[in-house]
C-alpha cells in the first residue's frame, strides 16, 4: 500500500504541472482496489445463492438424518444413527439397491457400446452430417416423464406393442411388470432411448479430435478397420469415456422419473420389482412423511454414488489403457508425431505408387 | 501512457497453415462410406423417432386402439378429440402447467446464465486468492445428487408457505455448479490474457473490461448454457413433483396426473404426451444445431 502511494508522488514532478500528485495517487489506489476486489464481487452472487440453496440444505440433511423429525412441531430429536440402522436393516433397502444397480447396468453398458458404435459411423465422411447429428438428439428433448408414459404403454403386460410383436414371431409374452428383471429391462430401455444419442455426440466430438494421421499411419502399417478402431479410436477416447461414465453413474443411480411413471401407482410395483433408491426415498419422505429416514437414505445414496464413482474411475483407467501414454501427449508432441507419420506415409506412397492407387 | 510499447500478442495459431492439415479428411477415411453405414444409422434413427410416432399413433386413436392386435399403422382421426380431452380435464390444468413451465424455465435459464457468466469470468481471467481452491470445490459439488437437499428445502419452503408455488422450483435452480464450470472452461480459451492486459494498460476498469471484452466473448457459450438449462428445467420432475400440487403444476407434473387414475385411457395419455412435447420440438427445430454443437464443444473440454 505505502509503496503505491509513494511512487506517484516521486513521479509527479516529471508529469505535467496541471495534475496534482494526490489525484494520481487516488486513481492508482482505486484501480488497485478494483483489481483486488472485483473478482470477489463477480463470484459472490453465485456463492451466496449456492450456499443458501445448494450447500446449506446438504448440511442440514445430515443434521436431520440423525433426528426423529416431527412434522407438526417442525423440529427433531437427536437419536444418533438410528435412522441409518433402520434403513440398512430394512430388506426394502437392499431390494431397491439391487434394482437401482440392475437398471443402471442395463442402461449404461449397452448404451455406451451402442453410442461408441454409432459415433464411429457418424465419424465417417457421411452425407448430410447435420441431419444425422440432429436426428440422434431428438429423443433428448422429450421429458423423461413423457418417455416413461410411452414406454410403459409399449411394455404393457397385455396388449403391449412389445408383447404383440413377440407373439407374432412365436415368443410367449414377457411379464414386463410382474417380473423384476423384465421391468428393469423396460425401464433401462427408456433411459437408453433418451441418452444414447446425447452420449453419441460427446463421443463423436472426441473421435474427431483424434488426428487423422494416426489412421493413415496405421493403414500404411497394414492395420485393418477393426484393428484401427480398437487400437487407435478406443484408447484415444479414454478421458471422454471416463467423463461419460462418471456423469451417467451420477445420473443413473438417482433414477426416479422412469420407475415412478412405470405404472399408475408409482410405488415401484407390488413386490418392489422396480423400486429404486430415490423412489423409496420419495415414498418414505412424502408417502410416510418420515423426514429423518428420508434424509438418512439421501446420505446413504450420496455415499454410494461417491464409492461407485471412484471405482469407475479406477476400473476405467486400468481397462482403457493408453498405449504409450497417447492420451497424455502434449500438443507439440502430437504434432511431431503426426509429422513423422505423414513423412512415413509420403515415403510409403513414393516407394509404392501402385499400392496407393489400389487404396484409392 | 500513450507511448506504451505494443504488447506482443501471440497469434492465435502459431503453426503454419500446412500443419493444420490433419484435421481435414483425406485418403481412405475421406471416402464416402458405403450403404451399410447409412443403413445402420437409418435403423438407429428409426429407433429415435419411433416412440414419437407410436404416441401419435395411439394418441390419434380411441381407447380400443391399443387392444386391437391388427391396429393400423396409419394415425387415426381422433387426435384433436383426445387433445381436447386433455386440455379440458380440470384435474390436469394443462394451460396453467404450460404457462408455469414456460416462465419458470425462462427465469431459471436467464439466472443461471447471468450468475455463471459473472463467476466464470472471474475464475477464468481474474487472479485472486483462493480461486483455484474455490473452482475445484464448485466442480466437486457437481457430483452431489439433487436428493441430498430435498428434505430441508421442503421444510424451508413449507415454513415459508411456498409449497405449491412456482417460486419453490425456481429458487433452488437459480445457480448451478455446472454453469460456472462451463463458462470458466469456455472463457479460459476464448479470451487471450494479452487482451485483458492491454485493456488494463489503457486504463479500463475491471468492470469495463468485463463488459466490453468478457460479455461479447462469452455470448456463444452463454447461449448454449441457456439452452441446456432451459431444457433441463422444462423436463425436471423430481423436485417439482414433491413441492407442487395438482392445482399449480408444471407440464411433467401435469402429465404424471394423466396416468394417476385407476382406469388409464392411453389414447388420452399419449395425446397429452404429444401436446407437452410440441413446445420443445419447436425449440429443437430452431436451436437443435446449437444443442448439437454445445454437446460436442463441451465434450472436447470435458
Amino acid at each position: 500500500m505505502t509503496s503505491t502511494l509513494a511512487r506517484p508522488a516521486s513521479d509527479a514532478p516529471a508529469q505535467t504541472p496541471g495534475r496534482t500528485p494526490r489525484r494520481i495517487g487516488f486513481g492508482h489506489r482505486l484501480s488497485r482496489w478494483d483489481l483486488k476486489l472485483s473478482p470477489y464481487l463477480y463470484i459472490s452472487p453465485f456463492f451466496i445463492l449456492f450456499f443458501v440453496v445448494g450447500l446449506f440444505p446438504i448440511a442440514y440433511t445430515a443434521v436431520i438424518s440423525f433426528m426423529d423429525w416431527d412434522l407438526v412441531r417442525n423440529s427433531g430429536e437427536f437419536i444418533g444413527f438410528e435412522q441409518y440402522t433402520w434403513v440398512l436393516s430394512n430388506p426394502k433397502f437392499w431390494i431397491a439397491l439391487r434394482n437401482t444397480f440392475s437398471i443402471f447396468l442395463l442402461s449404461s453398458v449397452p448404451q455406451l457400446i451402442i453410442a461408441i458404435f454409432i459415433a464411429a459411423m457418424l465419424d465417417q465422411n457421411i452425407r448430410a452430417k447435420t441431419f444425422w447429428r440432429m436426428g440422434v438428439l431428438v429423443p433428448y428433448v422429450m421429458a423423461p416423464v413423457a418417455v416413461a408414459l410411452i414406454f410403459s404403454n409399449m411394455f404393457a403386460d397385455q396388449y403391449g406393442l412389445v408383447n404383440n410383436f413377440l407373439a407374432s414371431i412365436g415368443i410367449p409374452a414377457v411379464p414386463w411388470h410382474s417380473d423384476a428383471f423384465a421391468s428393469h429391462i423396460a425401464i433401462a430401455t427408456m433411459v437408453n432411448f433418451r441418452w444414447t444419442g446425447y452420449n453419441t455426440l460427446i463421443l463423436l466430438a472426441a473421435m474427431q479430435a483424434i488426428p487423422r494421421d494416426y489412421y493413415e499411419a496405421a493403414t500404411v502399417d497394414g492395420a485393418g478397420r477393426i484393428r484401427q478402431f480398437f487400437s487407435i479410436t478406443v484408447p484415444s477416447l479414454r478421458p471422454t469415456l471416463i467423463f461419460v461414465i462418471i456423469t451417467s453413474t451420477i445420473g443413473g443411480l438417482q433414477i426416479f422419473d422412469e420407475p415412478r411413471m412405470y405404472d399408475q401407482y408409482g410405488t415401484g410395483g407390488a413386490d418392489s420389482q422396480w423400486l429404486t433408491i430415490t423412489l423409496w426415498l420419495y415414498n418414505i419422505g412424502w408417502g410416510e412423511w418420515n423426514f429423518g429416514r428420508a434424509a438418512a437414505l439421501a446420505w446413504i445414496l450420496f455415499i454410494i454414488i461417491l464409492v461407485i464413482g471412484v471405482i469407475n474411475l479406477l476400473v476405467t483407467q486400468s481397462v482403457v489403457r493408453t498405449e504409450g501414454g497417447r492420451g497424455e501427449l502434449s500438443r507439440r508432441e502430437r504434432r511431431a508425431q503426426s509429422r513423422a507419420a505423414r513423412e512415413r506415409l509420403a515415403a510409403a506412397s513414393a516407394a509404392e505408387p501402385t499400392s496407393k492407387e489400389d487404396v484409392r | 501512457m500513450t507511448a506504451v510499447e505494443p504488447i506482443p500478442v501471440a497469434p492465435r495459431d502459431e503453426y503454419p497453415p500446412e500443419e493444420r492439415k490433419p484435421r481435414r479428411r483425406r485418403g481412405i477415411r475421406g471416402q464416402r462410406p458405403g450403404w451399410v453405414t447409412y443403413a445402420v444409422l437409418g435403423v438407429f434413427l428409426l429407433g429415435c423417432f419411433f416412440p414419437y410416432y407410436w404416441s401419435i399413433l395411439i394418441g390419434s386413436g380411441d381407447s380400443s386402439t391399443i387392444r386391437d392386435p391388427n391396429m393400423s399403422w396409419i394415425p387415426g382421426g381422433n387426435f384433436f378429440a383426445n387433445a381436447a380431452a386433455v386440455v379440458s380435464n380440470p384435474a390436469v390444468n394443462f394451460w396453467l402447467a404450460l404457462w408455469n413451465s414456460i416462465w419458470s424455465s425462462v427465469v431459471i435459464a436467464a439466472s443461471v446464465v447471468f450468475f455463471s457468466t459473472l463467476a466464470g469470468w472471474a475464475f477464468a481471467k481474474l487472479r485472486f486468492a483462493g480461486s483455484r481452491w474455490l473452482l475445484v470445490f464448485v466442480i466437486a459439488t457437481m457430483a452431489v445428487p439433487t436428493q441430498l437437499g430435498v428434505v430441508p428445502l421442503y421444510i424451508l419452503f413449507s415454513d415459508l408457505g411456498w409449497t405449491g408455488q412456482i417460486g419453490a422450483i425456481i429458487i433452488p435452480a437459480l445457480v448451478t455448479a455446472f454453469g460456472v464450470f462451463w463458462m470458466t472452461q469456455y472463457l479460459q480459451q476464448a479470451v487471450p490474457d494479452e487482451l485483458i492486459e492491454a485493456a488494463r494498460v489503457d486504463g479500463a476498469s475491471s468492470f469495463r473490461t468485463f463488459w466490453t471484452i468478457g460479455i461479447p466473448a462469452a455470448r456463444p457459450a452463454a447461449a448454449m448454457l441457456g439452452l441446456f438449462t432451459f431444457v433441463t428445467a422444462w423436463n425436471n420432475f423430481f423436485w417439482p413433483f414433491i413441492v407442487l400440487d395438482r392445482q399449480n403444476p408444471t407440464l411433467p407434473v401435469s402429465l404424471s396426473l394423466l396416468q394417476s387414475n385407476y382406469f388409464v385411457d392411453y389414447s388420452i395419455v399419449l395425446a397429452g404426451v404429444i401436446l407437452a412435447t410440441i413446445p420443445l420440438l419447436i425449440l429443437f427445430i430452431f436451436a437443435g444445431k446449437q444443442l448439437v454443437s454445445g454437446i460436442m464443444a463441451g465434450a472436447v473440454k470435458g
